[in-house]
């Protein structure tokens, strides 16, 4: 099922991951305040491209509106922030509601007065909007093109309400983070923003491990046929319906996951979460890490926006042109994205370009079935 | 109608916007029979498949499968009720190997719980294991099946079919693009999975329904002109006019 022929020793995985662990526990040792809260967060939006690998790359779902569940993860956990700080203000509400004449916390915001709650509906409720939207849209068979312009068109009917929803959250302004306090704690300190850190790097691990086993077995295997031959699928007796739902719901719950995380180290979430290009990044970081890969979406994710930041640092304006560059050069020379080049024949076959590696001599698919056996 | 049948066609039409592709269509099927379907292009043969595997919804008439109604069930649900089908270019998953194709078809019950939570049962193991054997695909276990050649994709496709266990095969050209040798082999698969199974096979080529030795429909103009053994039908007249044209040609 994986496409690579190519397999790493298992030493090297293990003095892999000896490494990452050490990188992340020296991490804020080693980084300047500034960049561990960078690093952080880009650890957290990669969460949200694991999601768009499962749907995209695995079940060929391409979705245009990630950014909604993104951004309801990140007002559930602001806004449980914001209640919990709020013992000065009047009616102890959140500061911002007096600026609208709001005296009393709305209804369904009551529920998160409670950590609980809200730990759930951090994943639950973006998992649950997206099992509704996804359940309607594939219910009744919409697919290809017509799925990306409709998840789009989702994506801006929740930004533009939003937006206008001053007396609920804020409006355009959104919720702020950082000033709020977090079991005595301000949300926005160093030692916060450190356990913050750690909570991601932990997430991101456990979310590709959770990622990992949903493609593993026969379920991925139906994706996988969804994507390439749904009504094949459909006439060997599976409803792709259920199918499709349950991964777009996941990828919902992993997006509302990244958005919380994101929102608590950037310290804000706004509607700006819900604009139509940040949810498009969201693919570039996939296509260019490697679709159907799940590690590319994570390296693809973190990469690009560290580059995104040391290039805006550098050249303010020129970031769009390299962002733009970089997704016509993935998808003409690289369709598999980065990481699936690499695995697949990729390197092997420039090398042999510039004569620096000899031509394999062996008749190939012979080779390729005996190292797919080897496997086993 | 008998209820020794296992499908009934009744009366079906099936217009696309003012275009009859089948006009009346009557068939009915013994349980365990081989049957073969063949007819002029256009004449309706992949439509007939499509009522039965819900695809296409009749206009008129009714599809009557082990004593239920077929019309207006989704397409799952008509092949988890029993009825299997084998497309005319060979539709396999390609990304997947031929071992994981094979999971897809038996793997039982169809539900994503038990697909994400449980290993492959045993016995389906061994299932799948005997139907390698059959269709001569044991050396290729874990070869992507896009990797296979063209007349491997369609065993396999035919192995797929086997796998999920229907009661009823609908088998469209199974033999196109297949050398004499594979050609000859398929049809002895397809004689030996009648009897428990009712097959129904769609083909042009007539050395190869020849060879399967069974009752043969023609259809022309999307109704059933003719039925009965090869011999009677080679006779008919209305068959050799539309269809096989006169022996001195």
């Amino acid at each position: 099922m994986s496409l690579s022929k190519f397999k790493f020793d298992k030493r090297i995985v293990l003095s892999f991951w000896i490494i990452l662990i050490a990188l992340i526990i020296a991490a804020p040792t080693l980084l300047p305040v500034f960049r561990l809260n960078l690093l952080g967060r880009y650890l957290s939006l990669s969460i949200v491209a694991l999601g768009v690998d499962l749907i995209w790359g695995y079940t060929g779902l391409l979705s245009l509106g990630q950014g909604i569940f993104f951004a309801l993860g990140g007002y559930c956990a602001a806004m449980y922030l914001q209640i919990t700080s709020s013992s000065e203000f009047p009616n102890n509400i959140p500061e911002f509601f007096a600026l609208y004449g709001v005296e009393k916390l709305p209804f369904f915001w009551e529920p998160f007065r409670s950590p609980i709650f809200t730990f759930f509906a951090i994943w639950i409720i973006p998992a649950l909007v997206a099992g509704l939207i996804g359940f309607l849209v594939f219910r009744n068979r919409i697919k290809g093109v017509y799925f990306s312009i409709l998840t789009q068109a989702s994506l801006l009917v929740f930004f533009n309400f939003f937006n206008g929803q001053q007396k609920l959250i804020n409006g355009t302004n959104g919720l702020k983070t950082d000033v709020t306090q977090l079991y005595g704690q301000m949300v926005g300190s160093e030692s916060m923003q450190r356990i913050f850190f750690w909570i991601t790097a932990i997430l991101v691990i456990a979310a590709l491990y959770f990622a990992k086993w949903v493609v593993k077995g026969r379920f991925g295997n139906i994706l996988i046929g969804i994507r390439d031959d749904e009504p094949r699928v459909r006439f060997t007796g599976y409803n792709p319906v259920v199918f499709k739902t349950i991964i777009f719901s996941i990828a919902g719950g992993l997006a509302g996951i990244s958005g919380a995380l994101y929102t608590v180290q950037s310290g804000i979430v706004s509607p700006q979460f819900m604009t139509v290009p940040f949810s498009i990044e969201m693919v570039i970081w996939v296509a260019v890490g490697g679709r159907g890969t799940l590690l590319g979406a994570i390296l693809g994710a973190v990469f690009i926006n560290y580059a995104k930041s040391l290039v805006s640092e550098a050249l303010p304006a020129s970031w769009m042109f390299i962002q733009g560059g970089l997704f016509i050069l993935v998808v003409t020379a690289l369709p598999e994205g980065v990481l699936g080049w690499i695995q697949g024949d990729g390197p092997r076959n420039l090398l042999q370009r510039f004569g620096l590696k000899r031509k394999i001599e062996t008749y190939p698919s012979l080779e390729a079935n005996n190292n797919e056996g080897n496997n086993e | 109608m008998n209820n020794k049948d296992v499908l009934n066609l009744i009366n079906i039409t099936v217009s696309f916007e003012g275009f009859l592709a089948l006009n009346k269509l009557n068939l009915n099927l013994k349980k365990g029979e081989l049957r073969a379907v063949i007819g002029p292009n256009g004449a309706g043969k992949t439509t007939f498949l499509d009522v039965i595997t819900g695809k296409v919804k009749p206009t008129k008439g009714e599809v009557i499968f082990k004593g239920k109604s077929l019309v207006g069930r989704k397409e799952h649900k008509i092949a988890r009720l029993g009825v299997g089908r084998k497309f005319q270019s060979p539709r396999i998953f390609e990304n997947l190997t031929v071992k994981e194709n094979l999971e897809i078809s038996v793997s039982t019950p169809k539900n994503p719980l038990n697909l994400i939570n449980k290993n492959i049962k045993d016995e389906q193991l061994n299932e799948i294991e005997r139907l390698m054997k059959i269709v001569n695909l044991a050396q290729k276990v874990d070869s992507k099946a896009g990797s296979l050649s063209h007349g491997q994709k369609q065993w396999l496709e035919i192995a797929m079919l086997v796998g999920q266990k229907p009661d009823l095969m609908l088998v469209d050209e199974p033999v196109a693009g297949l050398t004499d040798e594979e050609t000859d082999l398929t049809a002895d698969l397809l004689k030996s999975l009648s009897g428990e199974n009712t097959v129904v096979v769609i083909d042009h080529d007539m050395e190869f329904i020849r060879r399967l030795d069974s009752n043969v429909s023609v259809l022309n103009q999307g109704t059933v002109l003719c039925e009965g053994t090869m011999e009677t039908i080679q006779k008919d007249q209305k068959v050799i006019d539309v269809y096989l044209g006169r022996p001195e040609d």
